[in-house]
């Protein structure tokens, strides 16, 4: 159990292919396994489909996490989807890391139609390591760092009485 | 100018409306941008539910609808439907999966109606960005392939063939017949299995529907549902099959006077020569020379007695090559049986050590009249035993080796305990963990069974040892705790009989991801839905049946292939199918023709216009996996149903804080 | 005789190409001189913060501001611009999307004044002083502009109408853009006054790129000699052409060197950087993680290679500081 002082739920938004890992989702969901109520899917067909700029999206918009799912490298539904994936992920990876993303925050996994028992438990643990972590929280952190031009924007809308465009 | 969202929330009865407060998320959703109006109700995918969209799309003037159920992948066709009926486009909808991915994995009712808000709220922002689309409808090819010729797969061609429709019937065997043709008898009938079989058999053979291609492979699947293109590769067996009256005089004539080499069909237990017939009603009755063992085939210099005895039919073609095969068919039947567990990977039961430890499918073997005893039931030494243990669950519910049950077990070894009972007089000793005799007739068997005198023990057989040492083809003590009474049991045998499992076949894998499809995590090919769509896969157009898909009996087979077979029949009759319109396009005047996407596509869907000098996407072959999308630089390829509009509207709707 | 439009240029944190570009115009700027009044240009003409405070609101037709918003000093003079113009121009890549500057996102305030005031090699300060904003000594004060702990495109200050991309925009872009302005024929506000189709389309080596480029290895310009006639990414060197939006007639790409991203994204792409990832990360090759590690390692800096112009304007806006 958590400390009833960690209120803190992370949220993680998920990336799962129609084919393999939604379809294992759906089969922890029939199978009545139960796990973190932190995640949110969002179904593409294919982790090929993945745009690194959804991962992007996700964390700016206060996503704690985001995990990718799809199928296991040669299981592709669409031949080689998942490579591709791969490797825009692999280079993700790096630059997530570079601009300060915990490496916890963003996760690959194959997960096929058959292993619902793989999405709990990479839920789980992800969720666990994001708690430690702690919040993410993009907005909030974009609006702290915007609260510097706050005071600047009042001073010259203030400073200066409106000026008529007939004035001369 | 805004939409006019409606949103609906199922209860699902309470298999969502327990640990999801629906009412709560419904007043939820009204309150979001654009949501005109929102309800809670116990079955959405009822009729009245349906109706309900249906009216209130016209009453409300509703341009948007979403439903947050179970998966889309199990009723998303079901409310397209009502969207469609209602009066609008139907991609004007969008699923919510609060089922099966909230209500049922979570456990903590406000953090799960949370979950739920946060989905519908997602859809919400995504849905005013979907567009009115048409689904694109292809024809069906008439023809159907069917891979595995056992019981199912003869059962599935029979079926199509009586129907009229051209199938292709592919075996890697040298004959069609499966496990089935091995067996002697089956349970709990004990009908012979060869009489029920065979007919069918030659039936298929003659079949002016049938094409019949044994000793052949699928090398190649291309295409999608209704479309399919498949390579075989018809493997040389030496023989012209046309030509084969399946004399045998070649066999007879083989300069290898006695047979040498251990018979597959007979699992090793006879012998055969390098030319043979697999079994006196192979089907096609047409002899195979085996490359292996061939002395002209292996070093060119043999006095090629079979020619001389074939004489003017010259069916023997020492030169034969390979031959691809490219087909065209609409639907394809996966029936590719399985293969029996390795007794071997319990060495404590000495399979393959000691001598007269056999596996079930020996003993079928040696109890049929055709197999290497003609029917004698006897020891390596050639007598018959006096006493036979038949152990139960090898390679079956067994944290060791499979999990699973595999269903027909129990039932093989009372009818083989029968068997050896009527053939040998023999005390039977069934070691059983539970008697599993779930199907009609099968309790009744069982007791008939009991009532011959075969003893049945509760245990699990821990260990069989030889009663001397020395002597491995001597007696052996079979040890198990006797869990009714409650004491450890040491029965002395001179045969043990192992109830191997069943396993999904060596090369499953590669079959699947040949046939793009499933498996579970077991092996076994898997079915688009466990109970409503059974014989289905995700492919569509690709059908499971027989124990491909798990361990099943003869009837379960055979009932399943029929259903498999009505799934083809219920897509060509049809002639047309439609498919999800989630296909990429180009943005011609935004693409700058730099040919990233042109190698994303498995399909060669994508080429470049030369006189553009931009990107085309052939819309008959993209299958709408969006890897093109993801790739595109400038963002001028589109997926119908995945824009990057939606899946971004989507991100910041399910982020955006309550 | 009628008043000419009053078109005002300004610089903020920039290296000054831009305003650089507006000389490229060469004759043409005598063009541009005859049709507007340059009422506000400090670095060519002496005009004061105090002559546009006095100036009606709206009343300045145009003003291009090059470079990104830094300081205080910048953003006031963002708001002040903003609000005597009708059009508000963000002129060039640090305006238009943060520009190199805005690569300083990846550090905050304190390790760049370190660094610059402390650490850096040719730095001799042993008392370890560091710029002060607040200056009194007896009864002389001085205020002076606070450097912000983010450095911003214009569009994150100030509303912004359009945009002339680049790094420096061209020159041929600035005279379009002003006629358009002269004539009344803008597009809708917001747009960026560039074709909205990607370099390779005007790039004279499209044709010589093969379909299929499976790259095994990524180069960086200095590590080979390219061949002047070949698509420089099928020589293996990182061209950010295909992700960056055109109109620069490829002009880099014509000096044999590859396209460094700087006219930023077309419409559809939201984060620039990342799609530039997806695509170079596309035309790896290999299936197993250490190959394409392996491969992709030749793009030593992601952040600095895909976001080298538009860190600022990524959706994440640079480095999450641990604070």
């Amino acid at each position: 159990m958590s400390e009833p002082t960690n209120t803190f739920e992370p949220r993680i938004v998920a990336f799962f292919c129609n084919w393999c890992t939604y379809t294992a989702a759906d089969l922890a969901g029939v199978s009545r396994m139960k796990y973190a109520p932190n995640i949110r899917v969002v179904r593409l067909m294919c982790s090929g489909r993945l745009d690194p700029q959804f991962v992007m999206a996700a964390f700016a918009k206060g996503a704690d996490g985001v995990l990718i799912g799809g199928c296991h490298p040669g299981d592709c539904h669409y031949v080689e989807g998942n490579y591709k994936a791969l490797r825009r992920v692999t280079l993700l990876k790096r630059m997530l890391a570079d601009l300060g993303i915990e490496e916890d925050r963003f996760r690959l996994e194959w997960i096929s139609a058959s292993e619902g028992d793989k999405v709990k438990h990479v839920v789980n643990e992800m969720v666990e390591k994001i708690r430690a972590l702690g919040p993410l929280d993009m907005p909030g952190k974009h609006t702290h760092w915007d609260k510097e031009m706050e005071e600047l924007e009042a001073h010259v809308n203030h400073s200066q009485k409106e000026i008529p465009a007939h004035a001369h | 100018m805004s939409n006019r969202i409606g949103v609906y929330v199922c209860h699902c009865g309470t298999n969502i409306a327990s640990m999801v407060d629906c009412k709560a998320v419904a007043e939820y959703a009204a309150t979001l941008p654009g949501v005109a109006l929102s309800r809670d109700y116990k079955y959405m995918c009822s009729d009245p539910g349906q109706t309900l969209i249906q009216q209130d799309i016209k009453e409300h003037k509703l341009d948007r609808i979403i439903v947050s159920a179970c998966s889309p992948l199990l009723h998303e066709h079901t409310f397209r439907n009502a969207t469609r009926q209602g009066g609008i486009n139907e991609f004007f909808f969008q699923m919510v999966n609060i089922r099966e991915h909230d209500a049922w994995v979570h456990t903590d009712r406000a953090k799960a109606t949370e979950k739920a808000k946060d989905l519908i709220r997602a859809a919400v922002h995504r849905v005013p960005f979907h567009k009115p689309l048409e689904k694109k409808t292809v024809p069906i090819k008439p023809d159907v392939l069917i891979v595995g010729g056992g019981i199912a797969g003869i059962h599935a061609a029979l079926t199509l063939a009586n129907a009229g429709k051209k199938v292709y019937l592919v075996e890697r065997d040298a004959t069609i017949g499966g496990h089935m043709a091995k067996f002697d008898k089956t349970f709990p009938t004990l009908d012979c299995a060869a009489c029920i079989l065979t007919p069918k058999m030659s039936t298929v053979k003659t079949h002016p529907n049938i094409t019949m291609w044994t000793y052949s492979d699928v090398t190649k699947v291309e295409g999608f549902v209704g479309n399919y293109k498949v390579t075989v590769r018809r493997n040389p067996r030496y023989i012209i099959e046309e030509l084969c009256v399946g004399c045998s005089e070649c066999v007879e004539a083989c300069v290898f006077k006695e047979p040498k080499f251990p018979d597959e069909f007979n699992l090793g237990l006879g012998k055969r020569k390098p030319v043979f017939l697999p079994f006196p009603q192979a089907t096609p009755l047409v002899a195979v020379i085996d490359p292996e063992t061939c002395i002209q085939l292996k070093t060119g210099k043999c006095k090629k007695t079979c020619v001389e005895a074939c004489g003017d039919r010259k069916a023997i073609d020492f030169s034969q090559k390979a031959e691809e095969k490219e087909i065209e068919v609409g639907t394809i039947i996966l029936s590719t049986g399985f293969k029996i567990f390795d007794a071997k990977r319990i060495p404590y039961y000495g399979y393959g050590t000691y001598s007269n430890v056999f596996t079930a499918l020996d003993i079928e073997r040696l109890v049929n009249a055709s197999g290497p005893t003609g029917g004698e039931l006897v020891l390596r030494n050639g007598q018959k035993p006096k006493s036979v243990a038949i152990v139960h669950c090898v390679g079956s519910r067994d944290e060791n080796t499979n999990k699973y049950c595999s269903r027909v077990c129990c039932m093989y070894s009372l009818k083989l305990a029968h068997l050896v009972k009527e053939r040998t007089g023999a005390e039977v000793y069934n070691f059983y963990i539970d008697m599993r005799t779930p199907g009609k007739g099968f309790e009744e068997f069982y007791s008939k069974v009991s009532g011959e005198g075969v003893h049945m023990i509760r245990g699990k057989v821990a260990d069989v040892f030889l009663e001397n040492p020395a002597d491995k083809s001597g007696r052996m003590i079979v040890q198990a705790e006797d869990t009714l009474l409650n004491i450890m049991r040491k029965v002395p045998v001179d045969m043990v009989v192992l109830g191997v499992g069943l396993e999904a076949q060596a090369d499953a894998n590669d079959v699947r991801r040949q046939f793009n499809i499933s498996c579970s995590t077991e092996g076994w090919f898997l079915e688009r839905h466990p109970k409503l769509a059974p014989v289905n896969t995700f492919t569509d157009g690709i059908f499971l049946a027989g124990c491909c898909q798990g361990p099943k009996d003869i009837p379960d087979t055979v009932a399943q292939a029929g259903a498999a077979a009505a799934e083809a029949l219920a897509l060509i009759d049809a002639g047309s199918v439609e498919l999800e319109p989630n296909t990429a396009f180009v943005v011609e005047q935004e693409c700058s023709g730099c040919k990233t996407c042109i190698p994303m596509c498995p399909y060669t869907a994508i080429s470049r216009n030369e006189d553009k000098k931009i990107a085309v996407i052939n819309e008959a072959l993209c299958k709408g996996c969006g890897t093109c999308v993801a790739a595109c630089p400038s963002g001028a390829i589109k997926q119908n149903l995945f824009e990057d509009d939606e899946i971004f509207e989507e991100i910041n709707g399910v982020l955006a804080h309550v | 005789m009628p008043t000419k439009p009053k078109i005002g240029f300004y610089w903020c944190a920039s290296c000054g190409g831009c305003e650089e570009s507006v000389v490229d115009l060469a004759e043409d700027v005598l063009m541009v001189t005859a049709a507007v009044d340059i009422i506000f240009w400090p670095c060519a003409m002496d005009f004061k913060k105090a002559d546009i405070e006095a100036m009606p609101d709206k009343s300045i037709v145009a003003t291009l501001l090059n470079g990104a918003i830094r300081s205080s000093e910048q953003e006031e003079m963002a708001h002040l611009l903003r609000r005597k113009s009708q059009v508000l121009i963000a002129f060039g890549s640090c305006a238009h999307t943060g520009g190199i500057p805005g690569l300083a996102n990846q550090f905050t305030c304190e390790q760049i004044m370190k660094y610059v005031y402390e650490e850096c090699p040719t730095m001799v300060n042993d008392q370890k002083t560091h710029p002060q904003t607040h200056f009194k000594d007896g009864n002389r004060e001085t205020e002076l502009p606070v450097i912000r702990n983010v450095v911003r495109a214009l569009d994150q200050v100030v509303d912004v109408d359009y945009y002339i991309p680049g790094c420096p925009p061209t020159p041929k872009l600035l005279k379009e853009a002003v006629l358009a302005l002269l004539s009344g024929k803008l597009p809708p506000k917001g747009s960026v006054l560039a074709p909205n189709i990607a370099v390779c389309q005007q790039c004279k080596r499209n044709d010589s790129k093969p379909q299929d480029i499976s790259l095994t290895e990524f180069k960086r310009p200095h590590q080979i000699i390219a061949d002047p006639d070949i698509c420089l990414l099928a020589q293996g060197l990182p061209c950010l052409g295909p992700a960056t939006r055109g109109g620069c007639d490829a002009v880099c790409i014509q000096g044999n060197m590859p396209c460094t991203g700087c006219f930023g994204p077309v419409d559809n792409v939201h984060d620039h950087g990342a799609k530039i990832l997806s695509y170079l990360a596309s035309t790896a090759a290999g299936k197993e993680e250490k190959d394409i590690t392996k491969t992709l390692a030749g793009i030593p800096d992601p952040v600095g290679t895909f976001y080298r112009y538009g860190l600022a304007k990524c959706l994440l806006r640079g480095k999450v500081s641990q604070s």
